[in-house]
């Protein structure tokens, strides 16, 4: 022990001094590809629009919830290009222009843009302003032209627009001066110079106005009002009818204004459908002459038949999507339908007037995990026999996108992986014989061929036909994604949860999918949200036989007191073991610090009554709970009136059931920040499974001071609830931020600062003593980086050596929270260039290396910072020994090295979230950044110090040492015959 | 010392010896070289040997003394050495410093073997072993303590705590805003 601790100094100089020759971690440009891999996805598609022209090549424009406009290869669903907007850029409507421009209408319908199609960049943008809020509509006719010029109809903001689709100006605008006027529906009536915009006002008026689609004047406005009111939906049926409900939904309503004439046709639903219950609801569609309506999961299709006449054409009891009506023909339009059936869906197309005849009926086989179809874009195509034959893109319930044709998936895009909400880390099975799935290479032949070329490649013969084929060996290597753990511990499952409600299991050898799993639906529980991940079972030295599993908590419903539902999901095989829905809401999940035998871990669910209950339900688990129940709280963050509270167990719940795994709460203290004055923006803790190696710290002149390390330490942030608002909204005057540090068992404020003139947002980590928080420094107009790093002074007088060496202290031995602790605190603050969309920290096994942030920049990148250049103890001058010791002269701000972006070239876009994992190897971690797209690698924050590099030239190695025992053969030979030689003499 | 070691030293394999006293004539079958007197040699035999002897023992202790006192020059050398590398841990300082640490203990380990030439029933060797002892402990000293000025031993509480674990803590915290 002694020899190691004085060797560590050591190591850690010679590594220092190792590290600042090449104080940059960067990348060869052959190394890319090789431990990193990047995945692009663009999310639930709300909108696709196709161009299958002739000529160029044939794609599907869509825009997704993710604000992404992408161009997708309607061959193979590879991405042309993709633009992501802001997250406060909500695209409302996308459409194809003159066949070369892709139209987009966002941000609640005042920015209008145009992109070219082929290869998207942007033609022109136009800022459409109104009086205020509405729907946004977006409407490309045909054949509308002035002065030769086509034309985009857009309403948005209560204000209809005409606007060239050339150049984007805005041609005419027209105001409507009714008074809570509510826009439904615009229509342009092919082949007229008409428009007709049509709405409710109040909740029983119907509006319409007519007008000229020339120059935007109004020809005529009529009203009518219906006595018992509408429901917010219209189906439009033809150019001069549409069809509403009332407000009750019982009743259809008929309404046509042809010729300026607004009539209604009263129709009950109970007289066309027999056995209905419940209200429907109308299903948006634009289908000619027929509209949907849902009651209760049933879907009607209903006939428009003259005046107002209507008539039920079908009932379908399974999950169903309609698509638009794509006009085939100069008179005829097509549809389709597409219908869930246990392992099948069913695809339909049929003509518009036509419902008996098919134009398309294939049934496909569909995997279970992918749940019910949410929606469908149907496009046609000419066969070499003059038949339309259909292609459909469907949108699936887990977000993933196919295109199906001739009754087969053509491609299928897993696109629910563009929103993940949460993510944790599995491992993989252990390797045994007969269970490797690797692949063997083909055979002996390739074998060779594949070493020789290494050979080749080490010995700098190769050819840069050979380089390339070494490449993307090296970038193929079956031993990248075998499905069984490594010695270095490099490959593991990433099980990600997505928006969806879906489990994916990612490979973080090249990121493919190993199983995936929507979440299952009871009776109890129609549509599980997903909320969280946790690791429930991680055998390692008991139940070795058993799977990992994890657990993940969803709620049952959008309300936060809606009960909750556990699913447990074997990690291995993506088998769901368990569920179980709750009778109570889950509110908070506190995994517990204790395992029992099959090494479950304990988890406490707090509900919205503060009861807490105790999972796995099992006496073992209540067990070691009692024995720890004294010493367990927990706290609560209530950000919207900036309290947090301690809590602690008090006793089991007296509710009017007997549950031993319940318990009551009471309150043991309260932080209640001044209303006026402070707001809470941001919380941090500590990593639950953060390893910290040591609890000194060794200043250069051989001194120690000891780290606070703490597992019940909360970082605060709270800023002035004038300044929570963007950033230059408020004077420096009025913006301050605050940083706490709490202790939560007790409710000890630590530590507290305030930044005056300080803005957030506020981005944090913390991570053993330390903590780093991002905001805005409004005096200096710059991003501002802070560190606030915590020390024990209570300990600071452990230096007797002796005592040390014959181990006679009290440094190890558990400590109570109660007891006081003194503490001091060192911070310091730097300017950063980039704002920030999150921060992270490496994490590695045993906590020895050094750390790392990981900041996510808005260029959607992922830049590496040595924590070296956060360390307040920096000086301006710092004396040899300081430097000796790593200390970085101080800068006024931090330094961005281009080298040092873990994403290199990559971007990626949407970035939410970075998380790292510990790898076996203490060197290494590994990142996994996700946002639109997935980004994973592995990172060696002090270089790979206890390991061979990939590029360690093991050629030369073998080229010496054979060297030397040749030379130490002959030399042995030659001191032999000089020997002989000087005895002869 | 490498000289002494080489002519006086035990692995000799042959010798002449000048001072051959045997006066027999039967022994000397070689005629003497021309103008050797053996007269002049053979005046008084045991006064010359008794001298010679005298200073033979002399010699051997004055020798036995410039052993002793050789890890002296060693040492100032070593000290040279030590101050011009510097108290930064590196090769070169490293390297010096076991050098340091490794001459004393391996002369100390052939302390027997260094002064074995000089032994001899009038010789008095206590004094320059001692001597010699003394002077490379004086050289591990020094050793030491530059391997304690460079920081490698572990003389400092930060040596014993370095590794220490965080201290565990009774109470347990969970929690944070609902989700």
């Amino acid at each position: 022990m002694a020899i190691r601790s004085f060797f560590v100094p050591f190591l850690l100089l010679v590594l220092w001094f190792y590290s600042s020759l090449s104080p940059v971690l960067s990348l060869y440009e052959d190394q890319v590809g090789l431990m990193d891999w990047h995945q692009q996805y663009i999310g639930k598609v709300k909108q696709a629009v196709f161009s299958t022209q002739k000529t160029g090549r044939r794609r599907v424009i869509v825009s997704t919830e993710e604000n992404v406009i992408a161009s997708l290869d309607l061959r193979h669903g590879e991405i042309f290009w993709r633009h992501l907007l802001g997250s406060n850029d909500v695209i409302d409507g996308i459409d194809i222009g003159l066949g070369k421009y892709v139209i987009t209408l966002s941000s609640g319908g005042s920015i209008l843009r145009s992109w070219n199609l082929p290869d998207g960049q942007m033609v022109w943008e136009s800022f459409l302003q109104g009086p205020k809020h509405s729907k946004s509509l977006l409407l490309l006719p045909t054949n509308l032209k002035i002065e030769k010029d086509n034309v985009i109809v857009v309403f948005s903001n209560d204000r209809l627009h005409a606007v060239s689709c050339i150049d984007g100006e805005v041609l005419w605008k027209k105001d409507f001066e009714t008074e809570s006027f509510e826009t439904q529906q615009v229509i342009q009536p092919p082949g007229s110079d008409l428009i007709y915009v049509v709405g409710f006002a109040a909740s029983s008026q119907f509006e319409m106005y007519q007008i000229n689609a020339r120059n935007g004047e109004l020809l005529k406005h009529e009203s009518a009002i219906f006595s018992s009111g509408f429901l917010r939906e219209l189906s439009l049926v033809s150019s001069e009818t549409v069809v509403a409900l009332d407000s009750t939904g019982s009743i259809l309503l008929t309404i046509s204004f042809q010729n300026g004439e607004i009539s209604f046709q009263q129709t009950p639903i109970s007289n066309i459908v027999e056995d209905s219950s419940g209200p429907a609801v109308i299903i948006p569609s634009s289908v000619p002459g027929i509209f949907a309506i849902k009651i209760n999961s049933v879907t009607i299709f209903i006939r428009v038949i003259g005046k107002g006449k209507l008539e039920v054409v079908e009932k379908l009891n399974q999950e169903t999507a309609v698509s638009n009506a794509l006009p085939i023909s100069e008179s005829q339009q097509a549809f389709a339908l597409v219908q869930h059936a246990g392992s099948e869906i069913h695809l339909v197309a049929k003509l518009a007037h036509d419902w008996d005849a098919n134009l398309l009926k294939e049934s496909i086989k569909m995997d279970q995990q992918r749940g019910i179809p949410h929606k469908v874009f149907i496009n046609n195509y000419i066969r070499t026999d003059r038949s339309h034959g259909f292609r459909l893109l469907i949108v699936m319930e887990d977000h993933s996108l196919l295109l199906l044709q001739q009754g087969a998936i053509v491609w299928s895009r897993e696109d629910g992986l563009a929103s993940i909400i949460d993510v944790t880390a599995s491992e993989l099975p252990v390797e045994r014989d007969g269970v490797s799935v690797a692949k063997v290479e083909h055979n002996l032949f390739e074998w060779l061929k594949g070493h020789m070329l290494k050979l080749k490649g080490t010995l700098m013969l190769a050819s840069p036909e050979d380089v390339a084929a070494i490449q993307s060996m090296r970038l193929k290597s079956s031993e990248k994604s075998k499905m069984a753990r490594d010695h270095n511990g490099f490959r593991k499952l990433l099980i990600v949860l997505t928006r969806a409600g879906k489990l994916f299991a990612l490979h973080t050898g090249d990121g493919h999918i190993v199983w995936s799993h929507l979440l299952h639906k009871s009776e109890a529980c129609q549509s599980p949200v997903g909320l969280n991940l946790y690791q429930w079972q991680v055998p390692h030295h008991h139940a070795l036989d058993e799977n990992p599993s994890v657990l993940v908590i969803s709620r049952c419903g959008p309300s936060s007191d809606a009960p909750g539902v556990l699913s447990f999901v074997d990690t291995y095989t993506g088998k769901e073991l368990n569920s179980l829905s709750l009778d109570h809401a889950v509110v908070q999940v506190i995994p517990l610090p204790h395992t029992d035998s099959t090494e479950q871990r304990l988890h406490l669910l707090i509900d919205s009554d503060k009861h807490a209950h105790l999972y796995p339900k099992t006496s073992e688990a209540l067990g070691i709970f009692k024995r720890e129940f004294s010493n367990i709280y927990w706290y609560s963050v209530e950000d919207h009136n900036s309290i947090i509270k301690g809590h602690a167990l008090k006793c089991k719940c007296t509710g009017e059931v007997a549950d031993e795994f319940c318990f009551d709460a009471r309150d043991l203290w309260s932080v209640v920040f001044p209303s006026e004055s402070e707001k809470i923006t941001a919380t941090v803790t500590r990593k639950l499974n953060e390893m910290v190696h040591t609890q000194a710290k060794v200043m250069a002149d051989q001194d120690v001071m000891y780290k606070y390390i703490s597992r019940n330490l909360l970082f605060v942030a709270t800023v002035a609830p004038k300044g929570s608002g963007e950033i230059g909204s408020v004077t420096p005057e009025e913006s301050w931020l605050v940083a706490y540090l709490i202790d939560i068992v007790t409710g000890r404020i630590l530590y507290r600062v305030t930044h005056h003139g300080a803005q957030g947002p506020v981005h944090a980590v913390f991570s053993e003593n330390w903590v780093v928080y991002h905001f805005f420094n409004l005096r200096a107009h710059r991003y501002e980086m802070s560190v606030i790093e915590i020390y024990d002074q209570s300990r600071a007088d452990n230096k007797d050596v002796w005592k040390l060496v014959l181990g006679k202290h009290n440094l190890t031995s558990r400590i109570s929270l109660f007891s006081r602790p003194e503490v001091i605190t060192k911070s310091q603050s730097y300017f950063f260039t980039h704002s920030v969309k999150a921060i992270a920290v490496t994490s590695t096994a045993k906590g020895i290396t050094s750390k790392q942030l990981l900041i996510g920049t808005i260029g959607d990148q992922v830049l590496a910072l040595d924590k070296r250049f956060l360390d307040p103890r920096r000086s301006v001058n710092p004396t040899q020994a300081e430097k000796e010791e790593g200390i970085i002269p101080l800068t006024d701000s931090l330094p961005i090295i281009p080298q040092s972006y873990v994403t290199h070239a990559l971007r990626v876009e949407g970035l939410r979230g970075i998380i790292t994992v510990p790898a076996k190897l203490e060197s290494t971690t590994l990142v996994f950044a996700h946002g639109v797209d997935l980004f994973f690698t592995q990172l060696a924050p002090s270089r790979t110090y206890d390991s061979l590099t990939e590029d360690f030239s093991y050629a030369l190695l073998l080229i010496t040492i054979v060297a030397l025992v040749a030379a130490i053969f002959v030399t042995w030979r030659l001191s032999e015959r000089k020997e002989l030689q000087d005895k002869w003499r | 010392m490498e000289k002494g070691k080489g002519v006086m030293g035990s692995g000799r394999r042959w010798a002449v010896d000048f001072s051959d006293n045997s006066t027999a004539l039967s022994s000397r079958d070689i005629r003497d070289p021309p103008g050797f007197t053996r007269a002049s040699v053979d005046q008084d035999d045991s006064t010359v040997s008794r001298q010679k002897k005298d200073a033979e023992s002399n010699w051997k202790a004055q020798k036995a003394w410039e052993v002793a006192q050789a890890p002296f020059k060693n040492l100032l050398m070593m000290g040279f050495m030590m101050w011009m590398a510097g108290n930064t841990v590196h090769l070169f300082s490293i390297g010096i410093t076991f050098s340091a640490l490794w001459q004393p203990i391996s002369a100390l380990q052939g302390v027997g073997k260094v002064f074995e030439p000089y032994k001899d029933g009038k010789v008095e060797l206590l004094g320059p072993k001692l001597l010699f002892i003394a002077l490379n402990l004086g050289g591990l000293a020094l050793g030491v303590w530059k391997l304690n000025t460079l920081g490698l031993l572990p003389t400092h509480a930060s040596d014993w705590v370095s590794s220490l674990p965080p201290a565990q803590e009774v109470e347990y915290s969970g929690g944070g805003i609902p989700l």
